[in-house]
């Protein structure tokens, strides 16, 4: 599904060069579930941001979905994420005057679908994630967890390819969090990717495989045999295998 | 996409109605402020008869002192005016295939009709060609032959105002009307017309209302009419009879020829030169050859139609017109910036740089447009102000037709309005266009 090989990333300013991304490697299978831990500040959300075309990065090579998007201008970056991609946030990020209809419209509208078309869409979107029923409401008159639920919808709208969380949960009390956790599964296992950055070892214990990062770099990835597994913070020495 | 940048939009200025309220009506002051002087401008600039423009000219000959120029400011100029002998010798010639010279006079107008007083009516004496060569249209009837000017005939074409207040509107052709002591067959009766500025006798004023009627030529020496408008003499010029101000070097006819073309003009030009070297032969026209043929346009610039005031006036209003967008770039400029954590969201969702641009001008353009909407309406009302203000300061509807908001005008400020909120916008737009989508999408 995807491929980054010895991406590299950093941040400049006149005083500092600070390194997110050192040579860093992972391949993601179509249909996996892979969940992205690591302490703050060890370059996760710029592994994000780098894997959804969000930022560009300074060497290695980047292949999604069977095409070498490294290299590619901020039009066919928009058109990639419009068309491939889809987020998921911590806070949600629905616009707030849009009600849950137009917010999963948004992306839809970039791609210029007819509008019978992106109904559609958006009704199958929502009835996924259980909130059609709430399609005139505006964010304000939702909960935190149906709030996050819009925003998987609005993700899964636009039938991407892979699906990137970055802290799903994170605004959210434990219940609503398992109710995220149960639909992110519900969709993984439609065939979507998932890629999902996460404090949470809990949550990570329940991707198919878990990858930690630390200084800008893959420590260690292992598979996890079932969801109970238990989940090993692993010393950033240990010896790392790269996908 | 335009339908859905629309709503946006929409749903932006609703969003922050004082905004939105405070940069439309920047804009609309600034687009009020350039309709107004623009409007006066036009009518100001306007040529009111275009399509014969470079065909008609106004003749000039310098008559003047061999001691100073007619003109101490401009002495390049010969006077606007002609003599009597002088006019009177041209409009024999047949060196033009038409010529027309012809003065503002007055005569008191004693109407048939019951309930309407007598009244000082403006007249224009004139030659007969005076109507086809200025294309004046008429409603009923036409005018008069050259007999008529030599008879002269007691023959009358009125203005459709005129008409109106005199004979009700009906076509009073063959009816008689009292000017003066003489009574006129009317014998045409005009359309509505009132060219402006009025460029066949900027005398009195080049936006003053056209006369009530007009009678043939002749009639002013036989009716020792009255000069309404400037006569201008060079010398004392001795005499006591009527004759003796006709046979003086004093200026106060107009003259003009039509000339189809280029040829003709240089012709014309040539004959009123032998013209004046042959008077000049007499002891006549002490100054250097200087006659010139104006056309149209040139003889509005040359009589300053327009002035330099009017000019620096327009620059003033699009200065003010600037200001007014240099504050409104600064409130787009907080406003768009205040959103860009949507402006990141929408870029992460797949909106191009394009696509946000296009989106944030369409919010630009609506505010431009209603501030130009505005602007008009507020432009209206200023100009309705200064009618009120000045009307009665100016001879009859000089200040309507100056103050008077046309197509052009409407068009030229909802263009004017598009362009303040194009230009207005586009660095803000551009500006919001390169958001990076990474950097708020954790904050926002």
């Amino acid at each position: 599904m995807f491929q980054m090989t010895n991406v590299t990333k950093a941040y400049r300013t006149d005083l500092l060069e600070t390194h997110a991304l050192r040579e860093f490697s992972l391949t993601v299978d179509k249909g996996e579930f892979v969940a992205v831990t690591g302490p703050s500040g060890s370059g996760k959300t710029t592994f994000l941001n780098v894997a959804g075309l969000l930022e560009s990065f300074d060497s290695g090579t980047y292949r999604l979905d069977g095409e070498d998007v490294s290299k590619l201008d901020d039009d066919a970056r928009s058109r990639v994420r419009n068309h491939k991609i889809g987020f998921i946030f911590q806070s949600f990020n629905l616009i707030p005057d849009l009600n849950v209809f137009d917010n999963v419209d948004v992306p839809l509208r970039y791609r210029r679908l007819p509008a019978a078309e992106r109904r559609e869409r958006i009704t199958a979107a929502l009835d996924l994630v259980g909130l059609s029923s709430r399609v005139k409401h505006l964010p304000s008159q939702l909960s935190g967890g149906q709030q996050q639920r819009v925003a998987i919808a609005r993700a899964l709208a636009g039938d991407p390819a892979l699906l990137l969380a970055d802290e799903p949960t994170g605004n959210l009390d434990s219940l609503m969090a398992r109710q995220v956790m149960d639909l992110l599964e519900q969709i993984n296992g439609m065939g979507t990717t998932i890629v999902m950055v996460t404090h949470d070892q809990e949550l990570a214990r329940r991707a198919h495989r878990n990858v930690q990062v630390i200084d800008g770099q893959i420590t260690d990835y292992k598979p996890y045999e079932s969801h109970s597994a238990t989940v090993t913070v692993l010393h950033p020495a240990a010896d790392a295998t790269y996908g | 996409m335009f339908a859905y940048d629309l709503r946006l939009a929409l749903d932006s200025m609703k969003r922050h109605p004082g905004l939105a309220a405070l940069m439309v009506l920047a804009i609309a002051l600034g687009i009020a402020v350039c309709t107004v002087t623009f409007t006066m401008y036009h009518a100001m600039a306007t040529n009111p008869i275009a399509d014969k423009s470079s065909q008609l000219y106004a003749v000039t000959l310098d008559t003047w002192s061999a001691e100073r120029p007619y003109d101490d400011e401009k002495p390049e100029n010969p006077p606007q005016l002609l003599t009597y002998r002088d006019a009177t010798y041209l409009h024999g010639a047949t060196a033009a295939k038409r010529t027309v010279v012809m003065y503002k006079s007055g005569a008191l107008l004693v109407p048939e009709r019951r309930g309407v007083k007598p009244y000082n009516a403006m007249l224009r004496v004139t030659s007969h060609e005076f109507f086809p060569m200025f294309d004046v249209p008429f409603e009923y009837g036409q005018g008069w032959d050259a007999a008529a000017d030599q008879g002269p005939a007691p023959v009358v074409v009125i203005g459709h105002e005129t008409n109106q207040k005199v004979f009700g509107g009906e076509n009073s052709v063959g009816r008689t009307l009292k000017l003066g002591k003489v009574e006129y067959r009317v014998v045409g009766v005009l359309k509505p017309w009132a060219p402006s500025p009025k460029f066949f006798d900027l005398n009195n004023g080049a936006f003053e209302d056209p006369e009530d009627a007009y009678i043939p030529f002749g009639w002013g020496k036989s009716l020792e009419l009255p000069v309404y408008g400037n006569t201008n003499c060079w010398k004392p010029e001795v005499g006591n009879s009527y004759q003796d101000f006709l046979n003086s070097e004093c200026i106060w006819l107009q003259f003009w020829a039509e000339l189809p073309t280029a040829a003709d003009r240089d012709r014309y030009q040539a004959f009123v030169d032998n013209y004046a070297r042959s008077q000049k032969a007499t002891g006549r026209f002490p100054r250097p050859l200087n006659n010139r043929l104006y056309d149209v346009s040139q003889w509005l610039d040359r009589n300053e139609v327009v002035q330099r005031d009017n000019r620096v006036l327009i620059g003033i209003a699009l200065m003010f017109l600037g200001v007014c967008l240099v504050n409104v770039v600064g409130l787009l400029l907080a406003k768009f910036l205040n959103a860009a954590p949507l402006t990141g969201l929408r870029r992460a969702l797949g909106a191009s740089r394009r696509d946000i641009v296009r989106q944030h001008m369409t919010e630009v353009l609506l505010i431009g447009l209603t501030g130009g909407v505005l602007g008009l309406l507020l432009a209206i009302g200023g100009l309705a102000g200064i009618r009120s203000i000045y009307a009665s300061d100016f001879a009859g509807g000089a200040y309507e037709r100056l103050t008077q908001v046309d197509p052009v005008v409407v068009l030229v400020t909802l263009g004017l309005s598009l362009a303040a909120g194009a230009i207005a916008g586009l660095y803000p737009s551009w500006r919001i266009g390169r958001t990076a989508p990474a950097i708020y999408l954790k904050t926002q």
